[in-house]
């Protein structure tokens, strides 16, 4: 995803004059790309996050499209009363772009899991929190939002192979972005762990579940009309994502739900307690907080009924 | 650039301030005094200041945003807002609050929170640079603010890029909203831990409007500047100058009447 996203801002800087590149630090084997076509247009602030933010409000608010750069939880998180204080306040188009959403940096550890970003992120009116599921929706988002005069978080993973079957790219600002059709059961996913959502979706129809699988990847503002008419089809819903249970996509979903007085039962599935004291791969951490496909199979088929 | 020059004195920005925080029954009051003589060096002419955004205006930063009332005394002796505006000050939907917003055309950028102010200066400074601008930068801090590490994150950064337009006001007046400076957390030598920083530092009188008007005309070429400006919290109100109290409290009317006297000496 950052691949395909650093390229596309690449093209983009080539186009309009008022992208710049500004990173604290991070970046290494990603942003090349950028920094040999516009060294002029890149910034390496050092580690000092909370400046690069700042410094980012003050040149957007002379004109500048700044796209500040790192690992997610240090992007969205350390900075965040500048963000809201700075961008968000001053409605200006700074854009922070935070890679690896969930467990993406695996041996990491915990610094370095973004797993409550999306639930700090859109409680802020304004920015627009974009969490892509794969790298052609990464480059469809960036390509929709880049010039928007509000500020936006861009919430990527890493993976630069995997396709999300049945997305084909697609974005469509305030839509869901539907992936597979039926009628038993709805899953919507965020993110690059959509790739388990729909594998678990496809188990599901080997079992005699036809589910329809939707990825969110607009989070904020929410894509609410989509969701309340995919709501009011089902009896039940499972929403998969590599975040905290509060906050996120479950809670956003359960906001639809109640708000519009809909008959559909919710299961969120995400990341319940502190993932400390121990890391692992990011298959390994998934599958430990039970987003891997066979737990979700398993637990959709529960909530379906169909389930021991 | 517009508006009214003449009669911006730190006597009228004084009275101003005790007049509107007296009316709105606000504190801070010792904060503002403090950077009045400050804000008439700045809106005297040096800031190439506007009504609107105007996008070569220079941008100023009221980093240590407590102090809102001495700035909207300047914007209203500039004649950048009204007699009817000031006069709204704190009042339930106005524009003017405590801290200020930059939903007013002549206020570049909202603050309120401390140690946020220097990285939007550094980045309004490198934006001019980037555009061939001969804009400037100012920003205003409390001596307080500077125990925040991003003050000294955005310095570095402001000294490694070589921002000479950026000039910054250190307020340094010794006192914090719960203490004195060198009580609660030491900022001293406040000018040699910028000069550590690579910033061109020149030490002045807070409370000499022409002192500051040079120290803010001639920047160096290539670093950005700092003005350490010797302060007293409260100044040109006797019963106020270096008290605590004075961050918080609003004045009761006999306070307000000997305050209006006190500057009348300053006069």
């Amino acid at each position: 995803m950052r691949k395909a996203f650093i390229d596309t801002l690449v093209e983009l800087a080539e186009r309009d004059p008022r992208v710049l590149l500004l990173s604290g630090d991070i970046g290494y084997l990603a942003l090349e790309p950028f920094i040999e076509r516009f060294p002029a247009r890149y910034l390496n602030c050092g580690v000092a996050e909370q400046n690069m933010l700042g410094v980012a409000t003050g040149l957007a608010e002379a004109g500048f499209v700044p796209f500040v750069y790192s690992i997610a939880t240090f992007s969205a998180l350390r900075p965040y009363e500048f963000l809201r204080n700075g961008p968000v306040l001053h409605r200006l188009p700074v854009r922070v772009v935070g890679v690896g959403g969930g467990f993406e940096y695996g041996h990491n550890g915990i610094t370095h899991y973004a797993i409550e970003d999306v639930a700090v992120m859109r409680a802020q009116p304004g920015l627009t929190v974009i969490s892509p599921a794969d790298y052609l929706q990464a480059r469809s988002a960036l390509l929709a939002t880049w010039d928007i005069s509000g500020p936006v978080y861009y919430r990527l993973g890493k993976d630069a192979k995997t396709l999300i079957p049945g997305l084909d790219g697609r974005f469509d600002r305030g839509r869901v972005q539907i992936t597979a059709t039926g009628d038993d059961f709805l899953i919507l996913a965020m993110g690059a762990i959509s790739r388990e959502a729909v594998a678990a979706a496809e188990e599901l129809r080997a079992k005699g579940l036809a589910c329809t699988v939707a990825v969110i990847a607009e989070v904020n503002p929410a894509p609410a009309e989509d969701l309340a008419v995919l709501l009011g089809r089902f009896k039940a819903v499972m929403t998969v994502e590599a975040h905290y249970l509060n906050g996120g996509l479950g809670s956003l979903v359960a906001e639809v739900i109640a708000e519009r007085g809909l008959h559909c039962r919710l299961l969120r599935r995400g990341i319940k307690d502190m993932p400390a004291g121990f890391s692992g791969s990011e298959e390994y951490m998934n599958r430990s907080c039970g987003l891997d496909r066979g737990s979700l199979a398993e637990a959709a088929l529960k909530l379906a009924g169909r389930g021991e | 650039m517009g508006g009214m020059l003449l009669s911006i004195t730190p006597y009228g920005i004084r009275k101003i301030i005790l007049e509107q925080s007296k009316r709105a029954n606000v504190g801070h009051i010792g904060s503002a005094l403090s950077v009045a003589d400050v804000m008439a060096a700045l809106y005297c002419g040096v800031i190439k200041a506007f009504r609107t955004k105007e996008p070569e205006r220079d941008r100023f930063i009221l980093s240590k945003g407590h102090a809102a009332l001495a700035l909207y005394a300047a914007l209203y002796l500039r004649g950048f807002i009204s007699r009817l505006e000031l006069d709204s000050f704190c009042a339930d939907g106005s524009a003017l609050g405590v801290h200020p917003e930059s939903s007013l055309g002549c206020v570049d950028f909202s603050t309120g929170s401390l140690g946020q102010g220097l990285s939007m200066a550094a980045g309004a400074a490198l934006a001019a640079r980037l555009q061939n601008s001969p804009r400037r930068v100012f920003a205003l801090l409390s001596d307080g603010e500077c125990n925040e590490g991003s003050v000294w994150e955005a310095a570095m950064f402001a000294a490694h890029h070589k921002l000479s337009n950026l000039t910054a006001i250190v307020d340094l007046n010794g006192q914090q909203a719960f203490g004195y400076t060198e009580e609660v957390l030491s900022m001293t030598p406040m000018a040699e831990r910028w000069r550590a920083v690579k910033w061109d530092v020149i030490e002045a009188d807070g409370h000499d409007v022409a002192a500051l008007a040079a120290a803010l005309a001639a920047p160096p070429a290539d670093r950005p500047r700092v003005i350490v400006a010797r302060t007293i919290f409260g100044r040109g109100v006797e019963f106020m100058e270096g008290k605590i109290k004075w961050h918080y409290w609003p004045m009761s009317d006999e306070e307000y009447a000997l305050a209006i006297s006190c500057i009348e000496k300053l006069k």
